[in-house]
């Protein structure tokens, strides 16, 4: 007979035999029998953050830096309802998490017993799928299930729900079975013909456009080599969506930098113009659109993405091919070389007109603004962090609002899985604990913050994870006191206003730093920032920095709100036009 | 025109709504209903009836009949989302005039009155196969299977007779001929 197993000890065997090597998570009553059996497996290293919301961002940053799925575990209750957003943020993102939250014993579920929630009925909308295991002989099959719902297909977070009584249970161990397919769920079945359309549209198109996103970064370091020859083989502009952004260099002449409401002028008016949009792993996102009617009318529309509900979901196409962006691409690639060897020089001429014209778009510099010499402008911050940074593979993390649009704007990623930023849910106070994930997958590597001051508040506490296992991230805070980009839509929308969007009584960073065991660095002035940030930089321990910078600065160029691409703000002038003559038209 | 003081656009161009049934064999597990119904809720999408129960009961499978409203853009969606679900092996959707397609609702009418007006019910119910379930000197429960707007329209002649109470079941449908939706 073989060998009988607890439910707890179960759940280490799946997690090793997935290979997981860190769990993110916090204790409580109904999961305290795992607990008891972590000591047990040395392979396994257990994260202790300060709140289950950091446990899920920090599992979020470990996998988009990795590659690998994030494991969460928490317990019944409110360690569940604390886990909610980070699930929600993973989904609305595609980040694989797989997260083990304790549950009271079966007996007593549905008496509102002590820390007893409906886990799995709180988070069906918000993770792939959920289980609530009801017979211990089911939990092997279970987890090895959720791991591989979690990371097939478009990946997004799934949630096990195991009671207390399950976990003390003894049962055989029965290991995982290994199955490409799920339940008809993985969608790779695009046809040769679908990539001969696409080429054919390639070859025709005289004012094309790559549209790339997160599923580049999703279908792994594969796929963005792959992009960066289709690039080079057509010779084609590329934008990015922020998830998106790494997949192909930043700083080459190609990309014409991220599109959308805080995009370049040049990407979003190529996005406008052209006549061929080839859309790979991006979502139409209504950040990306703007205002759906007008939304670049004259294309031919191809959507490449592994998820069939994302097509046509915001925005019909012409052209649908359902499948991973790798292998899509690489069929793409080969047809294009076999049909037209030459395609490059002879699209050259045929895209002449059209790259004048994007160079027309290029030369407006619309990430162009007025530096000072007194004051540091946010955007300097970034770019001279940028400078600094730029040679040492750095991680970027961000919270979310002005500064993370301006990191978008101005920090150049040259290779994918740098760059874990909360884009879908918009989650602040993301960016901290996702560093805290980050630098534990990477132990060597520089992980940067870009936070704003009131972001980063929202998961302060996290900074004891990071001095606890001696993690030296650094939060570099573009520090404005205000909620800048509520500041920056109540200026432009509700007549200044500004209601609520000021923090006063914010905390001293530096002390704060201090208090928490780690080191606080403040910069006050444009010439004393290089100096800090190499302090910040050398420093091998945890860091905040506090930069102070312009409070009135605002995020531009920016597309209004229910505005066509082709209606850009530019800067603060377009903006006073824009009140002086209370009309729509803000440039030609 | 005032400036709209949203991130977000505005609604473009409304399309016209239609009326379709969808089919979805699902697990017949803890929650499957849950999920179903919720993604419906959850995305805005309409729901007018709903009919479930277990058919196999040997692999465990439950058919979920759904009558909904929607855009072909939205119904669309509902498919796919729907097919995105663990739990759902398939899902088949059927415009409601579709005449390859059967669709029955069932109800069950309850009259109370004198002989008379008893009689005229079960006449008026002629045309529905109406099968009398239980009768007393005062009342009658008749049972009828026809279509949604069939039993509308008997529900109203009936009022004026004695029709006290009424339960009706979701549609549920089924495809004409040998053939099965795969």
């Amino acid at each position: 007979m073989s060998k009988l197993y607890s439910g707890a000890e179960i759940v280490f065997k799946c997690l090793q035999d997935q290979d997981v090597e860190y769990i993110f998570g916090y204790p409580g009553g109904a999961v305290l029998p795992i607990y008891d059996e972590l000591k047990n497996h040395e392979s396994i290293k257990h994260i202790l953050v300060r709140h289950e919301q950091g446990a899920g961002h920090a599992a979020e940053g470990y996998a988009r830096s990795s590659g690998k799925p994030g494991v969460v575990l928490v317990t019944s209750g409110p360690g569940a309802t604390n886990a909610v957003t980070a699930l929600t943020d993973a989904y609305m993102d595609s980040i694989p998490l797989v997260c083990i939250s304790g549950q009271v014993p079966t007996h007593l579920i549905g008496t509102d017993a002590f820390q007893e929630c409906d886990t799995t009925g709180i988070t069906r909308p918000c993770t792939k799928h959920n289980w609530l295991v009801k017979d211990v002989k089911d939990l092997s099959k279970i987890i090895h299930k959720a791991f591989e719902v979690a990371t097939t297909g478009r990946p997004g977070p799934v949630l096990v729900d195991i009671p207390k009584d399950i976990q003390f249970q003894k049962t055989k161990y029965v290991s995982s079975i290994k199955r490409k397919k799920l339940n008809g769920k993985i969608h790779n079945k695009f046809n040769q013909s679908e990539i001969d359309q696409l080429v054919k549209l390639m070859v025709n198109s005289s004012r094309p456009i790559l549209y790339t996103g997160g599923g580049v970064i999703n279908s792994g370091p594969k796929a963005s080599e792959l992009l960066r020859e289709l690039v080079s083989l057509t010779g084609f502009p590329i934008t990015s969506t922020l998830q998106g952004l790494g997949s192909y260099p930043g700083d080459d002449n190609q990309f014409l930098g991220m599109l959308g409401m805080h995009g370049t002028y040049e990407a979003n008016n190529a996005m406008h113009d052209c006549d061929l949009m080839i859309n790979i792993g991006a979502r139409f996102d209504d950040r990306i659109t703007g205002k759906i009617d007008e939304f670049s009318p004259k294309s031919k529309k191809v959507h490449i993405d592994i998820d069939p509900s994302s097509i046509n979901k915001n925005v019909k196409v012409d052209l649908p091919i359902v499948g991973d962006v790798s292998e899509v691409m690489l069929s793409v690639i080969k047809t294009l070389k076999k049909k037209n060897p030459n395609f490059a020089s002879s699209n050259k001429e045929k895209t002449s007109k059209w790259w004048e014209k994007i160079s027309e778009w290029r030369s407006v510099n619309s990430l162009n603004f007025i530096n000072s010499d007194k004051t540091i402008k946010p955007q300097h911050a970034i770019q001279r962090l940028y400078e600094l940074t730029k040679d040492k593979d750095t991680y970027i993390t961000t919270e979310v609002g002005q500064h993370q649009m301006w990191a978008a704007q101005h920090y150049k990623f040259n290779k994918p899985n740098r760059w874990m930023t909360s884009g879908g849910l918009g989650t602040m106070g993301y960016g901290l604990p996702a560093a805290v994930g980050v630098q534990i997958a990477h132990p060597d590597k520089l992980v940067v913050d870009i936070a704003g001051e009131a972001s980063v508040l929202m998961t302060i506490q996290e900074m004891s994870t990071a001095v606890q296992y001696n993690l030296p991230i650094k939060i570099f805070i573009l520090n404005n006191e205000y909620m800048g980009m509520v500041r920056q839509w109540q200026e432009l929308l509700h007549e200044k206003n500004y209601s609520e969007s000021y923090t006063a009584a914010l905390p001293d960073f530096v002390k704060l730093a201090e208090a928490y065991g780690c080191v606080g660095i403040r910069a006050k002035t444009p010439d004393e920032l290089d100096e800090k940030i190499k302090e910040m930089i050398n420093v091998n321990k945890p860091v905040i920095f506090d930069c102070l910078v312009d409070k009135e600065e605002n995020c531009f160029p920016m597309i209004p709100s229910g505005k066509p691409h082709n209606q850009m703000l530019l800067g603060p002038n377009d903006q006073k036009e824009n009140k002086i003559t209370g009309k729509g038209k803000t440039l030609v | 025109m005032s400036k709209p003081k949203s991130a977000y656009s505005i609604p473009g161009k409304k399309q016209k709504n239609d009326t379709h049934v969808i089919v979805v064999w699902v697990d017949n597990e803890a929650g499957v209903l849950a999920r179903v119904v919720g993604l419906f809720s959850g995305r805005g999408y309409n729901i007018e009836s709903l009919a479930v129960a277990e058919v196999d009961p040997k692999l465990n499978i439950s058919r979920i009949t759904i009558v909904t409203t929607g855009t072909p853009q939205v119904i669309e969606q509902i498919k796919l989302q729907l097919g995105k679900l663990v739990p759902v092996h398939k899902v088949a959707d059927f415009m409601r005039g579709d005449k390859k397609i059967i669709f029955k609702e069932m109800a069950l009418l309850k009259i109370v009155g004198n002989n008379v007006k008893r009689k005229k019910a079960i006449k008026f119910c002629k045309k529905f196969h109406p099968v009398v379930l239980d009768k007393t000197n005062k009342s009658v429960v008749i049972q009828i299977t026809a279509l949604r707007r069939e039993i509308d329209t008997i529900m109203n002649d009936l009022k004026k007779i004695g029709l006290v109470s009424v339960s009706r079941t979701g549609a549920v449908a089924m495809t004409r001929g040998a053939e099965v939706f795969k």
